[in-house]
């Protein structure tokens, strides 16, 4: 499983060697360290972000072992997306139900709207709306774009989708 | 010196062009090793013939060869029968339909073993692969740069300088009308009619704009693209189309916002053409009546090139381009 982790490390030498080891020592993935020097807490801690893989089995062991090295673990989540992008309706978006729009790609389970913004000029006119949509896998985003422009042509609005996804 | 002699079908605005950039650049093609004569040029109310080579400079000042010009009343497919020549320019309005009366003109040339050059995509939407198999069963060359991109590179960029590289995809902006309309809808916030008036009043855009708003043009362009780089069976009716006309000031102003602009798109081999959103950053990002393309390769990457869609002498000179490679180069972009 995909896994996000804040620590905080004391500044003094080696504290970052120290929080990576039980990666290492538990066959974790790591995808990401983000090692914010210049934003110390006001306890004088180091903040780091962490993207990892592992197996759900050996999260405690790492957290033990994290917290045996003296590394304070602030949070831990799953971080199940990994693909986003960014989409424009355009048409009678509101009057074609834009909650039921959205619940078509909230309802797959692998895709959420995640930010939702809305023009509308006038009652008569068409209406623009831009949405994010966040998903959890490359695969699992194009059956939510999918979706979206199924749900486009049924309800006559135009979907304009990215050139691009963008990995988070 | 190698003298071309060619026959010129068609004398519009693009006919013109070509004129113009043959007398501008004689010099220089002179020093290429090459004596371009256009031995005639036809256009829809007759033809002028001079063995010796045609005065462009006459056919310049008239709009139609009716105005004096003149010496025959021969149509086009009589002219590239009956008139000795090496290559045929064809440069006839285009009609993606059924093709005509290019179509036609081309198969007679190439019939003849007779070279063609042309920015008329009517006849390659139509019939690509029955003309590519035409030119090569009688020992003849077809280009056609001009009916892409105008004077980007990019048949002759895949052909010849990636050649080695397969060509995993082509998108881009391929009509500088919708490119000139959408980037005045954002810039200045003028809703869809007031940026289309504006583009009729500067020539940029067609009295009757559908064949570019409606994204026509950019998917006869993908057709072509479809089955020359990508050695496709496909026709117009295949190529998915959703043109600009429902584009919104309120949309690219929710683009602009968060960094996006919205571009008319196609793309082969989706066969796709649509409004997409368009990073900022992206090299995609021209405006104006500019085109631009990116070439995904398995070799070299992606390769994007950008350039002028249209206008009189910059189609002429892709034309002018085409002419020079066929008699300065070896066959390597013949091998489809």
């Amino acid at each position: 499983m995909r896994l996000s982790m804040d620590l905080e490390l004391q500044d003094v030498p080696g504290q970052l060697i120290l929080a990576l080891e039980p990666f290492r020592l538990y066959k974790g993935n790591i995808i990401s360290v983000v090692h914010h020097r210049d934003r110390k807490t006001p306890r004088g801690t180091i903040p780091v972000q962490l993207v990892f893989e592992i197996s759900g089995s050996r999260i405690e062991q790492v957290k033990n072992h994290l917290k045996k090295n003296n590394i304070s673990v602030v949070r831990i989540g799953e971080d199940r997306f990994v693909e986003e992008v960014s989409v424009l309706l355009v048409g009678h978006v509101v009057d074609s139900d834009l909650g039921d729009t959205i619940n078509q790609i909230d309802s797959t389970g692998f895709a959420e709207v995640v930010d939702l913004c809305l023009k509308m000029p006038g009652i008569e006119d068409p209406s623009s709306a831009y949405i994010k949509i966040r998903a959890t896998g490359k695969e699992e985003m194009s059956k939510a774009l999918a979706i979206l422009r199924e749900v486009g042509v049924q309800k006559d609005l135009l979907v304009i989708e990215p050139i691009e996804a963008e990995m988070l | 010196m190698k003298e071309i002699r060619i026959s010129q079908v068609g004398c519009g605005i693009v006919g013109h062009g070509f004129l113009e950039v043959v007398r501008r650049k004689r010099d220089m093609l002179r020093d290429l090793g090459l004596d371009l004569k256009i031995v005639s040029v036809t256009d829809h109310t007759g033809t002028i013939y001079e063995k010796n080579g045609v005065d462009p400079k006459k056919v310049l000042g008239v709009k139609t060869l009716a105005e004096g010009v003149a010496n025959s009343d021969m149509k086009g497919l009589e002219a590239i029968e009956e008139i000795e020549s090496d290559l045929v320019v064809e440069v006839t309005p285009t009609n993606i339909d059924h093709g005509q009366p290019g179509l036609g003109h081309m198969e007679m040339a190439l019939t003849q073993g007779k070279n063609v050059v042309t920015s008329n995509k009517g006849p390659l939407v139509v019939a690509f692969n029955r003309l590519k198999d035409l030119a090569g069963e009688n020992g003849a060359r077809l280009k056609y740069e001009a009916t892409v991109g105008g004077t980007m590179p990019l048949i002759s960029l895949v052909e010849r300088n990636l050649v080695g590289n397969n060509i995993l995809g082509i998108k881009g902006i391929f009509n500088g009308t919708c490119n000139y309309i959408l980037t005045r809808m954002m810039e200045e916030g003028y809703p869809y009619g007031y940026a289309l008036m504006e583009a009729q009043e500067l020539g940029i855009a067609e009295a009757d704009p559908a064949y570019d708003v409606e994204g026509i043009d950019t998917a006869a362009k993908m057709t072509i693209l479809a089955n020359s780089v990508f050695g496709m069976n496909v026709k117009y009716d295949d190529i998915d189309v959703t043109g600009i006309t429902d584009i919104t000031t309120e949309s690219l102003a929710l683009a602009r916002d968060r960094g996006y602009l919205i571009k008319l798109i196609g793309e082969v081999p989706a066969l796709t053409v649509k409004p997409m959103l368009v990073p900022r950053r992206s090299p995609l990002a021209v405006g104006g009546t500019l085109n631009a393309a990116s070439i995904e390769t398995d070799l070299s990457g992606t390769i994007t090139v950008t350039g002028l869609g249209a206008g009189s002498i910059e189609t002429a000179s892709a034309i002018l381009s085409d002419i020079v490679n066929i008699y300065t180069t070896r066959n390597i972009d013949d091998r489809s």
